[in-house]
């Protein structure tokens, strides 16, 4: 029997340690650990011999004891529905094939399923020069969010012959707001990607593996160690692996907080224990890299396909997808969505067919206004075009971009003017300075979506946007800048309506921007139950009991605090 | 600057630095070229948070200009060159954080503290920072405090979290007395 519990990060916070301790100390080593299976809203996850238990919590988990023990039980009602696994299958896993499944603690669980026989193969059988015409039959882009072709870097790092040493770095900083793809994936398969590495130093000839990743996800460095040492242990890492002359070896660099730090140059800087600021390529990282020296930078999903690429050949991830995008996409699915976490889905699928067919739908029943996608340097994809493919070519086409996976769903209460100055905030604050365009232009787009949020837009002010924006993606060096506008130029593109709205009728439709809200008590509604009279911080409403109650609107904070107390909906804005 | 000795002629005004914990990690990492994050990210572990006396310190031991190590603890939204409160709390503001009203959250903890963010609370549990993404989408929005994260926050439940916690210290000084 093997019984295992979901703990990801996202599950522990959903009580799955709790969950776990409880049946650990019934049922003993049956009990085992595994990452994240994506389907966060059903947190905990408890999987007993292939069924799987959902929302378990103490009481669900004194069930699952029971029926382990075979006593008489009500463990059923936990049990997965049909409608759940269904949208699960609607995925295709490549990258997350293990995540959830196997126990990211315990390697020979990664080796029962076929882990390290690819690089075993590529060290053993294959040439450099083979395992990347391999990569570039795949067609595998870089899943940072560029897109990238992979193969193109490997073999620039592997012609580069200026020094003794080369450098394989994983970027794990995911610093894009709304994103989790990275950290699922060193937490539940921490192996896919040390093997990843492992295939690509060999093929480009690094000695050594650098994993940068983000200090705000301690579970996914103590994964990664754990796994580290128990793959030099079996004698993937280190010294003449597998009876060659090549040695390799990786080590964690934990990041110290900062967006730009994605950018390969500045990722670098930061790494030599530098302020994370990017330069001028050329020359590129392939020639000059860490320390000087020819570096090769993939991102962690990137990495964690190598495997399954090398296994299955090239033409099978090729087989997936479009024209222009092969294989498949992580995406974390959040937000405004009702059946919401990590998802895997071939390339070419539309983004109804994510948000509808694997997240089912929207939250509450609200209606789907928006999905953003490539966090600050993404942009707002509407309803109109929610059967966009998703391809790399046809997303940029939008105005959004593929980006790392983060896919944010908005309904009709997203404000997007202030979707816009939340995303700017970001930048303006995550924005090393170096460019003026980006450290000054970036900071002004604020002040003007700011003062429209405040009801203080001015007639102008769109085309200043729109100006301003397009001068700073050409004034940036690197691509921080290059696409911060991008958040503000598509919200104009698509809902050029809510800014007019916010600017001429100082109204804010999604009633997200306060200062534009004006409380108002409907008498037909209220019954004076006095209830808002005593939660208002501002001692702004008056009325007697059971008649209709009165907001003063000059001492009105907008707070909002009376809307939501009020039982009969008497209170509108 | 000039002075050459390791530790004696370095006097800190916050008495619960004690300096000779950093030794090992110094000894370990002076001489290293571009280990100036890593030290500081175990300063920073040991104390809590960088005061401008240690960053000299540190300057001096690894022969890094005060300034430049400035730059680097000033550049990165981990370092905090002010003392916090006995716990942290990190205040998710991601996408999806935001647009699930993380900003109702920050108006929970910020009302129940009476702080604004960085500053400590009067009884010295609590400061609270605004991070940019914990990376639990799908729960939010979210608090973490300490290594603990808490999900699917509503204004009223937040406050019941710091109440429990500052419950359980007040019940462990009573233990302690």
């Amino acid at each position: 029997m093997r019984i295992s519990v979901g703990k990801g990060s996202c599950g522990i916070a959903a009580g799955a340690a709790e969950v776990y301790d409880i049946l650990r100390e019934a049922l003993g080593d049956t009990v085992t650990v595994t990452g994240c299976i994506g389907m966060c809203y059903l947190e905990p996850i408890v999987n007993v011999d292939g069924d799987t238990y959902v929302k378990v919590d103490k009481n669900a988990a004194g069930e699952i004891i029971k029926l382990v023990n075979n006593a008489e039980n009500n463990a059923k009602a936990n049990l997965i529905k049909q409608e759940d696994i269904a949208l699960l299958n609607a995925q295709h896993r490549i990258a997350l094939e293990n995540c959830g499944v196997i126990e990211p603690e315990n390697i020979d669980d990664y080796i029962k399923r076929d882990g390290y026989t690819a690089a075993k193969k590529c060290i053993t059988e294959l040439t450099p020069d083979l395992i990347i015409e391999q990569v570039k039959i795949s067609n595998l882009g870089g899943r940072g969010g560029a897109g990238f072709p992979t193969w193109f870097k490997w073999n620039a790092a592997k012609n580069s012959l200026t020094a003794d040493k080369k450098y394989i770095i994983c970027n794990a900083d995911e610093g894009d707001p709304g994103a989790f793809m990275d950290r699922a994936v060193i937490e539940g398969d921490p192996h896919a990607v040390i093997e990843g590495m492992l295939i690509g130093a060999y093929a480009i000839g690094a000695s050594e593996g650098i994993v940068y990743v983000r200090a705000e996800y301690p579970l996914a460095i103590k994964r990664l160690d754990i796994a580290l040492a128990q793959a030099r242990e079996k004698g993937f890492l280190g010294e003449n692996l597998f009876g060659s002359e090549f040695c390799f070896d990786i080590r964690i660099k934990a990041g110290a907080g900062a967006f730009v730090c994605g950018e390969e140059t500045a990722l670098i800087a930061s790494l030599e224990g530098e302020r994370g600021m990017p330069r001028l390529k050329p020359p590129f990282p392939a020639q000059k890299g860490y320390q000087g020296s020819p570096s090769n930078i993939n991102n962690v999903e990137t990495f964690a396909n190598i495997p399954w690429i090398l296994r299955n050949g090239g033409a099978a991830f090729s087989a997936l997808g479009t024209e222009h995008s092969k294989g498949t996409k992580v995406f974390a699915l959040t937000g405004k969505i009702a059946k919401g976490g990590l998802v895997e889905v071939p390339m070419g699928k539309t983004i109804r067919d994510v948000v509808y067919g694997v997240g089912g739908g929207i939250k509450d029943g609200k209606q789907f206004k928006a999905v953003q996608m490539g966090g600050p340097s993404g942009g707002c994809i509407p309803y109109e075009l929610i059967d966009t493919e998703i391809d790399y070519k046809t997303l940029a086409a939008t105005g959004a971009i593929m980006g790392s996976g983060g896919m944010v769903v908005m309904d009709e209460s997203t404000c997007m003017v202030d979707m816009a100055r939340f995303f700017l905030d970001f930048t303006c604050k995550e924005s090393c300075g170096k460019c003026t365009h980006c450290r000054v232009g970036n900071k002004r787009l604020l002040e003007i979506l700011e003062r429209i949020c405040a009801g203080d837009g001015v007639e102008g002010d769109i085309e200043r946007l729109s100006e301003l924006s397009n001068e700073i993606k050409d004034g940036s060096l690197c691509a921080l800048g290059q696409t911060a506008p991008n958040p503000v130029l598509t919200t104009i593109r698509y809902f050029k309506n809510e800014y007019e709205d916010h600017i001429s009728r100082k109204k804010c439709t999604a009633r997200q921007c306060k200062p534009l809200l004006t409380f108002v008590i409907e008498p037909d509604k209220c019954i004076g139950c006095t209830l808002c009279i005593k939660k208002c911080p501002s001692a702004a409403i008056s009325g007697e009991l059971k008649t209709a109650h009165v907001i003063d609107q000059e001492k009105c904070i907008k707070c909002g605090e009376c809307a939501t107390v009020c039982k009969k909906n008497a209170i509108t804005s | 600057m000039s002075c050459k000795c390791e530790q004696s002629c370095w006097v800190f005004s916050d008495p619960t630095i004690n300096i000779s914990k950093l030794e090992p990690c110094l000894i370990k990492y002076q001489d290293t070229k571009g280990a100036l994050i890593t030290i500081l990210q175990q300063a920073q572990e040991l104390y809590g948070y960088l005061s401008p006396e240690l960053l000299a310190y540190i300057a001096h031991r690894t022969g890094v200009k005060p300034a430049k190590v400035f730059g680097v603890v000033t550049f990165y939204t981990q370092f905090r060159t002010k003392p916090t409160g006995k716990h942290l709390i990190l205040l998710c503001q991601g996408t999806a954080c935001h647009v699930n009203g993380s900003s109702a959250i920050e108006d929970a903890i910020k009302g129940y503290l009476k702080v604004n963010e960085g500053e400590i609370s009067d009884d010295g549990l609590f400061t609270y920072n605004n991070v940019a993404c914990l990376g639990c989408c799908s729960l939010s929005p979210v608090i973490m405090i300490g290594d603990k994260t808490y999900g699917n926050l509503t204004k009223e439940s937040t406050v019941e979290v710091l109440k429990g916690i500052a419950c359980a210290e007040r019940a462990e000084l009573k233990n302690e007395n």
